[in-house]
């Protein structure tokens, strides 16, 4: 399952612009400290860490693991279809760069925390909504 | 000897609670108000303060949608101080608003109240407690949960309790010795909304709403309104009942305030507060006699009963174990009302007002024995938490 009907889409303005419409190139934009190093998700115009302003929208790996997960079996609004999968992915980029997301392309029992993932877009209007897909390193990355 | 501005809980009262009361929720705020003012042995014209939460704000149907402004008006308050809103230390930063308040003699008698009439709002076809359900766009922190389907809290807290299992080894049955425990108690509160026995059968049998939380791990919407005054200790020698002293209270919020990025996630803002709780006095947690942890999700108190220090970190599980610990003739009575889980969603102030009623003795057929010298409350989850420590005078 792809869409769940009905819901809402972000305010995607100031500094959750990027996140929200980065994957029409096809990029996981993360807000990170120009000064520290330091990733800022949800974003903010500020590191809190170094307090510099020098803080911009990256592209990320895209790649990841499932911190932790839900399955949701409850039907909370009208046209909703579930079960579906939402998970806090922990980004490759840094340990405790995490997000909240859903998982697609995968069935709910197959789900376990560690598993590995990667961002897969879905356009709703004019957002790029960033999923996540269980991702198998393919041989010719292994070897990289 | 008492500093002078001393904050003192000097009377409590609470409205119907109930499925579908069909009243609104002024009128249900008006019962409790009125009931904890007389409590006191104080009248109208004594309250010089309010506080409540979230105040007036009404994002999903049957939150709130009673602020200040309406209980003043209703009975012709003159208040010298008042405050509302959302954003506080979750649903007890309004008592402790009030107990700040107090102290800093911007006011003699705060009422304090919280009120709900998700039930009924749910009857007229709406889903309360959803966030997003109008289809407008989302932003705050909402921004980055709704729009990938996670619309409810229930969905926070599954992410947050399947960590918590995968860490720590925590298992459903334990969970669901919360859930057996708080309807035990139920049986014993003519106002709990769920009163049959439940079995541990029955909870691990029960339809998921998003794993590994079940139908029995949710707390119940109702209607129904509960309040609370908070005076001043020497500017009540008329009262009606010896007052309960308010030992210690935190809103402490040093975590990163959002449900999914807290730094450890099988703990939560809460953690904060608790650890800051025990700061301001010499007592510890091993003085509790009896508990109000908020319970809208098990695994909310789960996770306050590590923070608040009654177990160690990650174990709140074999705490629960069979729930004999928790039982009201155990170590640590715990909900002894029923909680959410089986008499309610009051959001917090339902715990309060039982343990009032514990620590004065007055809780009749589910007064625990030895009637209890200290009690801790506790309310929120996620980005909110804040906690009292109650103590009979």
């Amino acid at each position: 399952m792809s869409r769940v009907p009905g819901l809402p889409l972000p305010d995607a303005q100031f500094e959750s612009l990027a996140f929200w419409t980065g994957g029409e190139r096809g990029e996981l934009l993360i807000h990170r400290c120009g000064e520290c190093g330091l990733w800022l998700h949800p974003p903010k115009p500020v590191c809190r860490r170094c307090m510099s302003r020098a803080v911009t929208p990256q592209p990320v790996s895209g790649e990841g693991t499932v911190y932790s997960y839900t399955v949701n079996r409850q039907q909370w609004m009208p046209d909703m279809e579930v079960p579906y999968v939402l998970a806090v992915v922990e980004l490759a980029e840094d340990p405790g760069l995490r997000l909240t997301t859903r998982l697609t392309g995968v069935d709910p029992s197959d789900v376990r925390i560690g598993l590995p993932v990667r961002v897969v877009f879905e356009q709703v209007e004019e957002i790029w909504l960033p999923l996540f897909t269980p991702h198998s390193k393919t041989s010719e990355e292994e070897a990289r | 000897m008492k500093p002078a501005k001393d904050a003192v809980i000097s009377g409590i009262g609470q409205s119907d609670v109930g499925r579908r009361l069909g009243r609104s929720p002024l009128s249900l705020t008006v019962d409790a108000a009125l009931e904890a003012i007389g409590d006191a042995g104080l009248r109208p014209s004594d309250i010089d303060g309010v506080s409540t939460w979230p105040g007036a704000f009404a994002a999903t149907p049957g939150f709130s949608g009673v602020g200040v402004w309406d209980i003043k008006d209703a009975l012709g308050l003159e208040l010298n101080w008042f405050s509302g809103g959302m954003e506080s230390s979750g649903q007890l930063g309004s008592v402790i608003n009030a107990v700040a308040a107090v102290k800093a003699g911007l006011a003699d008698h705060v009422l304090c109240f919280r009120t709900l009439w998700e039930s009924t709002a749910q009857t007229a076809d709406r889903r309360a407690s959803v966030v997003g359900g109008g289809g407008s766009r989302v932003g705050g922190a909402h921004e980055w949960l709704v729009p990938f389907g996670a619309v409810s809290a229930a969905n926070w807290c599954g992410i947050i309790t399947q960590r918590h299992f995968h860490e720590y080894g925590t298992t459903r049955e334990q969970l669901g010795a919360l859930a057996v425990n708080t309807r035990a108690n139920a049986a014993l509160n003519p106002k709990a909304v769920f009163r049959d026995p439940l079995t541990e059968e029955q909870y691990l049998g029960a339809r998921m709403i998003s794993d590994p939380l079940c139908l029995f791990d949710c707390d119940i919407p109702v209607d129904g309104s509960t309040a609370v005054i908070v005076s001043r200790a020497d500017a009540a020698p008329g009262l009606r009942r010896p007052p309960l002293r308010i030992a210690a209270h935190s809103s402490a919020l040093h975590g990163r305030p959002y449900w999914d990025q807290y730094e450890d996630l099988t703990s939560m803002s809460g953690a904060d507060a608790a650890r800051q709780l025990w700061r301001h006095t010499d007592l510890t947690p091993a003085d509790i006699d009896v508990a109000g942890i908020y319970d809208g999700f098990t695994i909310l108190t789960v996770v306050w009963l590590e923070a608040l220090g009654i177990c160690g970190r990650g174990e709140a599980g074999p705490f629960l174990e069979g729930g004999k610990r928790i039982a009201r003739d155990g170590q640590l009575p715990l909900n002894t009302g029923g909680g959410q889980l089986s008499a309610g969603r009051l959001h917090g102030y339902g715990h309060l007002h039982e343990v009032c009623l514990q620590l004065r003795g007055d809780a009749e057929a589910r007064q625990v024995p030895n009637t209890p010298e200290v009690g801790v409350v506790a309310a929120g989850g996620g980005d909110l938490g804040g906690a009292l420590l109650l103590t009979r005078t």
